[in-house]
């Protein structure tokens, strides 16, 4: 079980939670069960999420485990120059 | 309309082209000679990419036609080099890493080429006044001005 | 994935080093080829005809005069680039910005265009097009476009992010917040509030190569696309889905870029140019002027930002609060939200919020610009930063040390950080020189910090070894500022062989794997993590062709210094093979020895930079001098430190540009009125001092060497470090940016006559 938080556009749809409790164990299964838990995060997901781990932020890496006790934030996926 | 017809001489060998009475230099050269080392940057005469020397003077080939080069001596980056050796300008730009995209290259290597043929021994301030012409936006300058100062010590030992 | 990506600590033999690089040579005898410097036999001119209206709808538009002109052999309009978006917004808002669909949304939006035999009857052509407007009324101010009088870019456009979903549209696509904390209570605690607003204005990238490409579409349904991009793969994409190809049946080769700053990340003309070429069954060459570049590629937002924020008495931040306004143009965008993330990411705060908003405006389509929205952000929070320094009595350097975020800090952005690099940087700012030279009259001197996020994402390499031993790899990241030369110090390092026995090409998308931009400060970092993996699966490969060549178990054979060596006390007579020797034998021993690598290079690490200058100002004019210029900024590794320090360097020019010149200027019928270099002033040689660099190495836990992206985070700091110096210089704040003569001016007797 890790805890996410949530950014707050992203908190409003998911039924106004900044924290959400999720079973998993890599980022896949992470937006899997938040897409089936939220539904209306589902197009967020498609559009582009970044996971913080730590500090860190993973934009693709979709078989980045989850430690147990880490920090997991979700952030959107930002453009660069 | 009816082409124009010029004789000139081009980084020492003749060459001969018709052109339209309206047609720049810099795209006689690029398109009809295929010379694209002067390279359009802004086709108004501010960014010095297409500069050039003709008879001895710094141009932006932009704003010269093609037919005003008849008769005339043009010296492009096409014939800075001789042979496989670079000119000094051309081996401390390497060497200070004096380009990052490297587009606005050729224009600075003919623009310090005549400021060093004009004065072989610049302050950085001329350097910096006689490099204004030429827009780069990758380097900030730093290593292009250094470069040229380097590049002059060293064709004034030679 | 079985690479580890994992820093782990050595001594380094060529990363490091200022070798020069692969492609010197070309670009100093004018031999490389751009854009511009490409072309196909039988190929066409392609224009463009763009409105002259900054908002009208389009009635109707009359190609058949342009048609029948002798000459022509295409001319398109919307109507030739059907909607294939599939509901994609994102995707259409591109399409409709290369091609104007039902209204033409700013001056210069693209509305027809035409391929004829040459550029003379391509010009008369496009003046033969009956384009029938209806002229509507438009805003480009980013204030005026919030206000409940404002003429709507979109009905269709209902806040998104508000708490209730509004009743009516707006021109405000989309409101963010970020923070943590409480900071009413902040405030109650503070001693001191400094509470400002600022505007900033809107820039362009402004590289010299104007966009440019020669398409060529096949009747057998492939096509090629030679063009100037930061991503070659992902213009693969997007071309090939607005025009319906599929995307491995179009090649799409990066030629050589004249900057690109993030400006070129985007798709233009490229679409345009393959509808022509498959209207006209022949090659098109479609370049931009640089009228075109201004009026419809590139630019960066126009901002509008309100900073408060609160300190004790000790210098503690309590408090930071920013709302940020940010223009996209007429699409939807998120450049106000990348602002409220960035804002105060530099500070270690209890107590902090932010709140972007996205507002339409008859503007080009914002495009990213060196660490987009980040400088206007730093602007402000920096600004208000120092003047509550300021207010206090602290020194602004000790101030921040002071409020700086460090490991474990919990960033305005949402994540606790790692480790960082921003106390360093004002540490070694505090100690620089610079900061203790002194100053004459009306000199003053400012200081800033700033951060970027960084990028890595996808990214493939292929290493192949000749057999002369000389080793050729393989990028599909565009090389924008001297990345070739790393990532052959890169491949010699893991190897253990010569810089110069590696030549290093950008692959077209035909010839290597899917690739990620060239943005985000992602080139070097990805690239070189996957050649350290490429080489390192290739090492695998020589180590296995030399225990076939000694015939001992590939167990007992080791890599060192470029040579396969037999470890064990039975292999004792045999003498080590280069690379060389085992490479010359490749064809008896399994054909050739190549390395691969596709991965996704994750983890790219936050970038913190803090820069320091001293800016003169002549109080009877308002004009400004630079006088001196320094950069401090991690780099994690410096793979070829002389490309770092010019990434360092042109940021902080660019940066500077910004800060006291450079502007989009619109009239009041919604032109722009500066779009060329005349009037929209980029630094030149005789404006500028040397810029100062120091880089610092904390190496990125996330990289096998410790790099860091390096590319963007130097333009952070420009703008607040400057209007500081300015502000110091002068003795009057300075809220608007650029700070050109008449606005510092205007300040002066503001406060003179105050």
């Amino acid at each position: 079980m890790v805890e996410v938080t949530l950014w707050g556009s992203l908190g409003a749809i998911a039924g106004g939670k900044s924290k959400v409790e999720i079973e998993a164990k890599d980022i896949r299964e992470l937006f899997r069960k938040l897409a089936e838990q939220y539904p209306g995060l589902e197009p967020y997901i498609d559009r582009g999420i970044a996971v913080a781990i730590d500090g860190t932020i993973y934009r693709d890496t979709w078989s980045k485990e989850l430690p147990e006790g880490a920090e997991i934030f979700l952030l959107p996926r930002l453009a660069g120059g | 309309m009816a082409g124009v017809a010029v004789s000139t001489t081009i980084n020492g060998d003749n060459v001969e082209f018709l052109c339209q009475p309206d047609e720049t230099l810099l795209d006689v050269l690029r398109d009809r000679l295929g010379l694209t080392g002067a390279k359009e940057g802004c086709g108004t005469g501010d960014c010095g990419a297409c500069s050039i020397i003709l008879d001895d003077r710094l141009v932006c080939s932009c704003l010269v036609l093609g037919a005003e080069a008849e008769g005339r001596h043009l010296e492009t980056i096409e014939g800075m080099a001789h042979g496989d050796r670079l000119h000094p300008l051309q081996q401390k730009f390497l060497e200070h890493a004096a380009l990052q995209c490297g587009v606005c290259t050729p224009g600075f290597l003919m623009a310090a080429k005549d400021l060093l043929a004009k004065n072989p021994d610049p302050t950085e301030e001329e350097i910096r006044f006689g490099l204004a012409g030429n827009l780069c936006r990758c380097t900030g300058y730093d290593k292009i001005v250094r470069a040229v100062q380097d590049a002059a010590s060293v064709m004034k030992q030679a | 994935m079985n690479f580890d990506p994992r820093y782990s600590g050595r001594n380094f033999t060529s990363v490091g080093t200022r070798p020069i690089r692969p492609d010197g040579v070309d670009k100093v005898t004018g031999r490389a080829r751009y854009g511009a410097d490409f072309n196909m036999a039988g190929q066409l001119v392609g224009r463009v005809l763009r409105s002259p209206h900054a908002h009208a709808t389009i009635r109707k538009i009359d190609t058949s005069k342009a048609e029948k002109l002798a000459g022509v052999k295409a001319v398109i309009t919307a109507a030739d680039l059907p909607d294939l978006t599939d509901g994609d917004a994102a995707m259409y808002d591109i399409l409709d910005n290369c091609m104007a669909r039902k209204k033409a949304l700013y001056d210069g939006h693209a509305v027809a265009a035409v391929a004829a035999v040459d550029a003379r009857t391509a010009k008369q052509a496009l003046k033969l097009i009956e384009v029938d407007y209806e002229v509507l009324p438009h805003v480009t101010d980013v204030d005026e476009a919030m206000k409940h009088s404002a003429p709507l870019i979109n009905d269709a456009i209902f806040t998104e992010g508000l708490e209730e979903k509004p009743v009516k549209p707006s021109n405000v696509t989309k409101r963010t917040q970020y923070g943590h904390g409480d900071i009413h209570e902040g405030f109650g605690q503070a001693d001191f509030v400094v509470e400002r607003s600022f505007k900033t204005e809107q820039t362009h990238q402004g590289y010299i190569e104007p966009h440019a490409c020669v398409a060529n579409v096949s009747s057998d349904g492939t096509a090629d696309l030679w063009v100037c991009t930061q991503g070659h793969f992902v213009y693969r994409q997007h071309c090939a889905q607005l025009l319906g190809m599929e995307a491995s049946k179009l090649r799409v080769t990066s030629s050589e870029i004249g900057g690109g700053f993030g400006g070129k990340t985007h798709v233009w003309a490229e679409p345009v140019a393959l509808a022509l070429s498959r209207k006209a069954g022949r090659p098109v060459k479609l370049v931009m002027t640089r009228d075109e570049v201004f009026r419809a590629s590139g630019p960066t937002s126009a901002t509008s930002i309100d900073v408060r924020i609160g300190a004790r008495k000790d210098g503690t931040i309590t408090a930071a609060e920013a709302t940020l306004r940010y223009s996209c143009g007429p699409y939807a965008g998120m450049w106000a939200e990348i602002g409220a993330m960035t804002a105060f990411a530099c500070y270690k705060l209890e107590n902090v919020k932010t709140v972007g908003y996205e507002v339409l405006v008859n503007r080009p389509k914002t495009a990213a610009y060196r660490a987009p929205s980040a400088p206007m952000a730093a602007f402000a929070v920096e600004s208000a930063v120092d003047e509550l320094a300021k207010e206090i009595g602290m020194d602004p350097v000790e101030f921040r040390i002071r409020n700086a975020a460090q490991e474990g800090t919990r960033s305005s952005y949402g994540p606790v950080y790692g480790p960082i690099g921003i106390g360093p940087t004002l540490e070694a700012a505090k100690n620089h020189p610079h900061m203790k030279a002194p100053l004459g009259k009306n000199q003053g001197r400012g200081m800033a910090c700033g951060f970027w996020f960084n990028f890595g994402g996808q990214t493939c390499t292929d290493l192949n070894i000749g057999m002369d031993g000389s080793v050729s790899l393989a990028v599909g990241t565009v090389d924008v500022g001297g990345s070739r030369a790393s990532l052959s110090l890169v491949a010699a390092e893991e190897l253990g062989i010569p810089y110069e026995q590696i030549k290093t090409v950008v692959a077209d998308t035909s010839s290597l794997g899917y690739n990620d931009m060239t943005d985000g400060s992602r080139g070097t970092f990805s690239s070189s993590m996957a050649t350290i993996s490429a080489a390192r699966n290739a090492i695998k490969i020589l180590r296995e062709r030399a225990a076939q060549m000694w015939d001992i178990p590939v167990d007992d054979v080791v890599w060192e210094e470029g040579h396969a060596i037999a470890k064990g006390a039975t292999h004792g007579n045999l003498s080590p093979l280069s690379l060389k020797e085992i490479a010359a034998a490749s064809g008896k021993t399994g054909g050739p020895i190549a390395g691969h690598s596709e991965l996704v290079a994750d983890g790219a690490g936050v970038s913190f930079a803090t820069h320091i200058c001293d800016i003169e100002v002549d109080p009877e004019t308002g004009s400004t001098r630079v006088l001196r210029y320094t950069v401090v900024q991690d780099a994690g590794k410096a793979v070829h430190p002389t490309y770092v320090e010019g990434q360092y360097q042109g940021g902080a020019a660019q940066g500077i540009g910004w800060a006291l010149n450079e502007e989009y200027i619109y009239g009041k019928d919604g032109r722009l009125q500066n779009p060329g270099f005349l009037d929209y002033r980029i630094p030149v040689c005789s404006d500028l001092p040397m810029i100062d660099t120091q880089i610092l190495e904390i190496p990125n836990p996330n990289h096998p060497y410790g790099v860091r992206g390096v590319g963007e985070t130097s333009i952070v700091p420009p703008l607040a470090a400057i209007a500081n110096a300015v502000s110091n210089a002068a003795g009057v704040r300075m809220t608007h940016i650029p700070m050109s003569p008449p606005r510092i001016l205007a300040a002066i007797e503001a406060e003179r006559g105050g």
